[in-house]
């Protein structure tokens, strides 16, 4: 009798998923913050799985009160957050998750995590949206709003190409390199979001949002030739101007890196 | 090769259907057999300002329904014997426009003319994705304040990553900026974006500016494209774009407002 194929295999994988470290059990103040967040990038945890970290609430007085999770897992649900799984937290806060569908993630100190964490201070509001004048009502399903690096099913993702866009990237396009650098050849107008896994090089005016080591890499940056940029990001830390871009780095060939905590935008000296 | 050529902005009230009917006639007056398509469903201004709007029976929707011929629908000009309108519905369901029946009735266009102008409605959805996904060519409509150009970037990364030729593979589609209700004293005094203010963002060959006239709002009053009219800065900046379009080096025209000043001066004009 022939052996019937095999309909499934299961192996171990070591994907990358992004935690929410929660720092409070008030989940209305979580709710609030990360409302405020995404809507400073909208579409970033579009279908991004997320784990829950609640190893700093079981330290907490409270780590036994209930913890409102079915709440915070609706509100991610409506920003297209998808949670997984939490990692720590107490016996109860555990039990509390697997009740409310979640899995529980065994906690791997060696692995490092990506990093999002609410601003230090709130500090800035939203940008705006861009303004969808006169676009009429609801948009489901917009033709024509992303352009995403082909999936490279097999390679690992430090191995993926440089991904090289040699056209303006306009409002409304999103560019996302995955597991890969992102080299922009034309502009990037407002609006527009380039997101890469490892670094952002452009050649030509940042005008519209850039975020490098978007899955938490905090050494990635961001080259642009002429700095005019609505929003830079690494690793999930980021930095709006909505009072203009400081006059020493405003149209200047720039970079942008992490130190600490603090995204900083630096000119590039003109020297050789 | 037949031609299709979509007049698009994403923003309402720019000058689409203004520029679609003076740059059909344009068209038709040197030589191309040309038709102008209204994919405004449910505004459908395209017919008072060719001035067909009584002769209107059938509209494109009947003829993507199969309820009619195409031929039924068409609508000679008064003006031109090479154009034809083909108007939209007054009433119908924007979803009619589907992009197989659209793409029916440009192959079916293409058998007996030269130049196919989709004249868009504003946004980026359902009529307007429709009038944009065949085409050859586009004129990029634009005034010169921020939300308009914002919102042609919009459009121009639509086209060029959304449209049919964009998913084919096959050749981009050809982009073109017009700039239209172009008011140069506005512009020195710093009130509007200029032309290189413009094409500084967008980065596309423009193609002409159209000034802002008041004889454009009589011209669409009396059903005339504003092409016909005589001794008009509006009817010659068309004319020049139309030429540009087919290949003729014409130098931009209406941009300045020093020019103005100076002919004011050599002929005490006011
Ligand atoms: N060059 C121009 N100068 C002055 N008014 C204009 C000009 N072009 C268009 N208009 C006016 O602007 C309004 C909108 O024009 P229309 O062509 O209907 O725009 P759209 O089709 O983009 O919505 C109309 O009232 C029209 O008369
Ligand atoms: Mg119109």
């Amino acid at each position: 009798m022939p052996r019937e194929e095999p309909a499934f295999k299961i192996k171990n994988a070591n994907l990358p998923v992004l935690v929410l470290h929660l720092k409070t059990p008030d989940m209305a103040r979580v709710r609030a913050q990360l409302e405020t967040r995404i809507k400073q990038m909208p579409d970033f945890f579009a279908h991004t799985p997320v784990a829950l970290g609640l190893a700093e609430l079981a330290g907490l007085a409270s780590s036994d009160a209930p913890l409102d999770l079915a709440g915070l897992l609706d509100f991610m649900r409506g920003q297209r957050m998808q949670a997984v799984g939490v990692i720590g937290g107490s016996a109860a806060q555990r039990e509390a998750a697997a009740l409310a569908g979640l899995g529980i993630i065994p906690e791997t100190p060696a692995r490092p995590a990506a990093v999002a964490e609410a601003a230090p201070e709130p500090v800035v509001e939203a940008p705006p949206a861009p303004p969808a004048q006169d676009l009429g009502p609801a948009q489901p399903d917009l033709p024509g709003l992303e352009v995403e690096a082909a999936p490279a099913p097999l390679a690992p993702p430090e191995a993926r190409p440089t991904l090289v866009i040699d056209k303006p990237v306009r409002t409304g396009q999103r560019i996302y390199a995955e597991g890969a650098n992102l080299v922009v050849l034309a502009i990037v107008n407002a609006g527009a979001e380039l997101i890469a896994d490892g670094d952002i090089h452009i050649y030509a005016p940042l005008r519209g949002r850039a975020l490098a080591g978007a899955r938490g890499n905090t050494a990635a940056r961001i080259y642009a030739q002429s700095m005019e940029a609505e929003l830079v990001a690494i690793a999930g830390y980021f930095q709006v101007f909505d009072e203009g871009i400081p006059e020493a780095v405003r149209g200047k060939f720039s970079q942008i890196y992490l130190d600490c905590d603090k995204v900083v935008v630096k000119a590039m000296a003109n020297k050789r | 090769m037949p031609k299709v050529i979509v007049v698009t902005s994403g923003k309402g009230g720019v000058g689409k259907t203004t520029t679609s009917a003076s740059f059909a006639t344009g068209l038709a007056l040197r030589g191309n057999k040309t038709v102008v398509i209204d994919f405004d469903v449910g505004l459908r201004n395209l017919d008072l300002i060719m001035g067909c709007e009584r002769r209107v029976v059938y509209d494109i929707i009947n003829v993507i329904n199969g309820e009619v011929a195409l031929k039924q629908a068409l609508i000679k000009d008064k003006h031109c014997d090479n154009l034809y309108v083909l108007p939209a519905s007054q009433t119908r369901d924007k979803d009619a426009l589907n992009l197989d029946g659209v793409g029916r009735i440009l192959d079916e266009l293409k058998e007996s003319f030269d130049c196919i102008v989709c004249d868009s409605p504003a946004g980026i959805e359902h009529g307007a994705f429709s009038a944009m996904y065949y085409a050859d060519e586009a004129l990029v409509v634009t005034n010169p304040e921020v939300s308009s150009v914002r919102d042609s970037d919009r459009i121009l990364g639509i086209l060029a990553a959304k449209s049919k030729r964009a998913v084919e593979g096959l050749e981009p589609v050809r982009e073109h900026l017009l700039v239209t209700r172009y008011d140069p004293k506005r512009v020195a005094a710093g009130e509007m974006l200029s032309v290189d203010d413009i094409q500084e963002i967008l980065r596309i060959p423009l193609i002409g500016v159209i000034p802002e006239s008041e004889s454009v709002l009589q011209a669409s009053n009396s059903g005339t494209p504003a092409i016909h009219l005589d001794k008009s800065d509006v009817a010659e900046a068309y004319r020049d774009v139309v030429a540009r379009f087919m290949g003729d080096e014409v130098p931009m025209r209406f941009t300045t407002y020093e020019k103005v000043g100076l002919l004011k001066r050599l002929f005490g004009g006011r």
